[in-house]
């Protein structure tokens, strides 16, 4: 008699018709591939317009080298983002090559990147600003490329700077103050209940550290640590840029600031609800939609000087691409690198996305000024961008920044003194500064 | 008699085997990952993958029971705690009572009044956030059209706004669970003994202080002890509505902090060591507290 086994016929079966089939396809397949290797970037969340757009990129790169490309896209926030990439680089993990970074990691980068000034030639990195490359040298190495910069801007009202009588833009923070003022009393009693003068970031954040970064510097007080790793924060004209903002909190600025991140501000602002924003380039484009409330109604310029005698500042943000140590093809991960912050990049970048390249020669580029003629303006405060701290303290720099935005947070919100705010950052700078 | 004592032993051999293999799943995923602790929690141990561990003695804890901050932390979840827990203790009785007695619909209002616990906190606190959000937030908008307060607040931005309204946040949560721990307490009381009160001539206010609150007591004691640990690990809350905010941590959000924001091994085990040591000491007053209290 013979034994019936339906489940070893469909086995059998499908072994014969189906994976034998495959296996001899999959065989067959490398040959009719270009001999290239699998490069695995991360590159930005491609929730994002940003990220979908590197990623599209990166792939058009692999098609024409012959590579394979896969695309890992990171955590929406940014340090959430640093937090896996460090669980990667302890591992020492070959799993990618090729990293975005932001422009304040190089310090923590260094240890697990290779020196990119091994793979690109001279002029190709002097191309770049020489601020940013500065900010991503660290100990003569080149940690990342400069992808596409970032810096703080003043937006303000045209529309409403006009109808109150004013000339231009204000010069310091003090006229800043008393323009807002005026305006803010003038659309209150025009029945705007909810108007705001200013809005910025005051929450305790990496954002308030970059706001802060930029009122310290204006005011002379310097850059918290200086490039030979001396801790400044503690000085009267710091003390005095901190007390100056304290003082428009619940003025000229809503309460609510010292809760505010980057979103929260450009909503009142896009609203009609503010007549002064501080914040980065990207709020520009959404501000100048058809759609928006005050399209039309505002333009950009450099952040106020601290007084007279200050300076015009603007914190350095933007992101930059690096190469894993631990990468098996560093020099072919070097290559999509140098594709990606190519000027044809670049300038692609900056006429679809309106991202601020970190190339000057693309300022007076006639295609992108057609486009984005608002990118003139950007030069100066290009060049007047400040960078935080975070080169010379290195994996340190989250223990530092904590610290600025906690105390800077806490003395906008009235519960401390900026005389004991800078005693205590310049306590933990001392501790985690080696 | 020697037979009985033969079999004792042979019992209680066998008893050693069958929790043998709890015993060992009890060390591998609670002493392990607590001798670690204290391993890290003396040694300089950074989790970025470039420095070597090194030993460096009691200077983490040096460092932690000197920062204000850590202070800071721990007056904030004390408060946190007091607050939350006896808010919840005296509304969950409250809803106890109501849901422990006859009327239509019961089951109805049994099942609604968990809703609140059911919702995950993270989403219930990102909720909360946006209701108290300064200018968009509703709770501005209601109290500013009803006039009772003269201008919106920044519910988040100070202590003084954000300590009562994330209280209040915790206990809209957990009054919930508190009212179902009661209720089933409540269960265990006989109604004979009211009817005897009844019988005798007791007053509501009388069954209630001399029959429902001295049973209801080991009940209520276990529900305190749970709630006290819980709210003493509070993390989620805080981290989603003001997380950040150096003024606003409690004892968990700076153990995080340490550990993930600065991947300071070494610190962050020093300071879950000090958070365990605060813990327990709550622990040992409390069964201290509830020996004397059911003997």
């Amino acid at each position: 008699m013979k034994l019936r086994f339906p489940l070893l016929q469909v086995f059998r079966r499908t072994v014969s018709r189906v994976i034998i089939p495959l296996f001899m396809l999959s065989a067959l397949a490398p040959a009719g591939f270009a001999q290239g290797v699998t490069i695995r970037f991360a590159g930005d969340s491609d929730v994002g317009e940003g990220g979908r757009w590197t990623r599209r990129l990166a792939e058009e790169w692999a098609k024409s080298t012959g590579n394979k490309l896969e695309y890992i896209s990171r955590p929406n926030d940014a340090s959430e983002t640093l937090q896996q990439f460090q669980q990667y680089w302890a591992a020492k993990s070959s799993d990618v090559d090729a990293y975005m970074i932001d422009v304040i990691w190089p310090g923590i980068c260094a240890p697990h990147a290779v020196d990119l000034k091994k793979y690109l030639k001279e002029d190709e990195i002097k191309a770049h600003f020489s601020r940013i490359i500065e900010n991503n040298t660290v100990g003569g190495q080149l940690v990342g490329l400069p992808f596409f910069s970032d810096a703080g801007m003043l937006y303000y009202r045209t529309d409403l700077l006009e109808k109150y009588g004013f000339k231009g833009p204000p010069a310091t923070w003090e006229e800043l103050a008393t323009q807002a003022k005026t305006i803010q009393d003038g659309e209150r009693k025009a029945g705007q209940r909810d108007f705001n003068g200013f809005v910025f970031q005051g929450k305790a954040s990496e954002s308030v550290t970059c706001n802060a970064v930029e009122w310290i510097y204006s005011y002379g007080g310097g850059t918290v640590i200086d490039s030979d790793k001396k801790i400044t924060i503690n000085n009267p004209q710091a003390i005095k840029a901190l007390e100056t903002a304290r003082s428009w909190v619940g003025t000229i600025s809503p309460k609510g600031v010292t809760t505010y991140g980057e979103e929260e501000a450009r909503n009142i602002w896009q609203g009609g609800h503010a007549a002064f924003m501080r914040n980065w380039p990207y709020a520009y484009a959404l501000g100048a939609d058809p759609k928006s409330a005050i399209a039309g109604k505002f333009a950009i310029t450099v952040l106020p000087k601290g007084g007279e005698n200050g300076k015009h500042a603007a914190t350095l943000g933007g992101w930059q691409l690096m190469v894993s140590k631990y990468s098996k093809h560093p020099e072919v991960a070097a290559d999509l690198v140098r594709y990606l912050c190519s000027p044809e990049a670049q300038k692609k970048r900056a006429l679809e996305l309106s991202q601020i390249p970190t190339r000057p020669a693309l300022y007076s580029d006639p295609d992108i000024l057609a486009k984005t003629p608002w990118f003139k303006d950007l030069l100066p405060v290009l060049d007047n961008a400040v960078a935080r701290p975070s080169t010379v303290t290195g994996a340190a720099y989250n223990q530092v920044s904590t610290a600025i935005f906690q105390n800077v947070n806490t003395v906008l919100s009235g519960g401390s003194t900026p005389e004991k705010a800078v005693q205590q950052i310049e306590r933990t700078a001392r501790r985690v500064v080696k | 008699m020697a037979k009985s004592v033969e079999l004792l032993d042979y019992q209680r051999k066998l008893a050693w085997w069958l929790i043998l293999p709890a015993v060992f799943v009890v060390l591998l995923v609670i002493g392990y990952p607590l001798f670690q602790v204290l391993r890290y929690s003396i040694m300089e141990y950074r989790l970025d993958g470039v420095t070597a561990p090194a030993f460096v003695g009691l200077a983490n804890f040096k460092y932690i029971l000197s920062d204000p901050d850590f202070w800071v932390s721990v007056k904030n979840t004390l408060i946190f705690a007091f607050f939350s827990v006896t808010l919840e203790v005296i509304l969950g009785l409250v809803v106890a009572l109501i849901a422990n007695s006859n009327f239509k619909g019961r089951t109805i209002v049994r099942v609604a009044i968990l809703i609140p616990w059911a919702i995950p906190t993270v989403i219930s606190s990102q909720i909360w956030k946006w209701m108290f959000n300064d200018i968009y937030g509703v709770s501005n908008i209601v109290l500013t059209n009803l006039r009772l307060i003269p201008e919106k607040i920044a519910w988040l931005a100070t202590p003084e706004t954000a300590m009562p309204v994330i209280i209040a946040v915790d206990v809209w949560k957990t009054t919930p669970f508190m009212a179902l721990l009661l209720l089933a307490g409540l269960g265990l009381i006989s109604g004979e003994l009211y009817e005897a009160a009844a019988i005798d001539g007791a007053t509501g206010i009388k069954k209630f202080f001399w029959i429902t609150l001295p049973l209801l007591l080991p009940t209520l004691l276990v529900a305190v002890i749970f709630r006290t640990l819980d709210a003493l690990r509070v993390f989620d809350i805080f981290y989603v509505m003001v997380g950040g905010q150096g003024n606003m941590a409690t004892m968990a959000t700076y153990n995080r902090q340490q550990l993930i924001d600065y991947l300071d091994a070494g610190t962050g085990s020093a300071a879950s060591v000090v958070i365990l040591l605060i813990i327990m000491l709550f622990v040992v007053l409390y069964t201290r507290l509830s020996k004397t209290s059911f003997q």
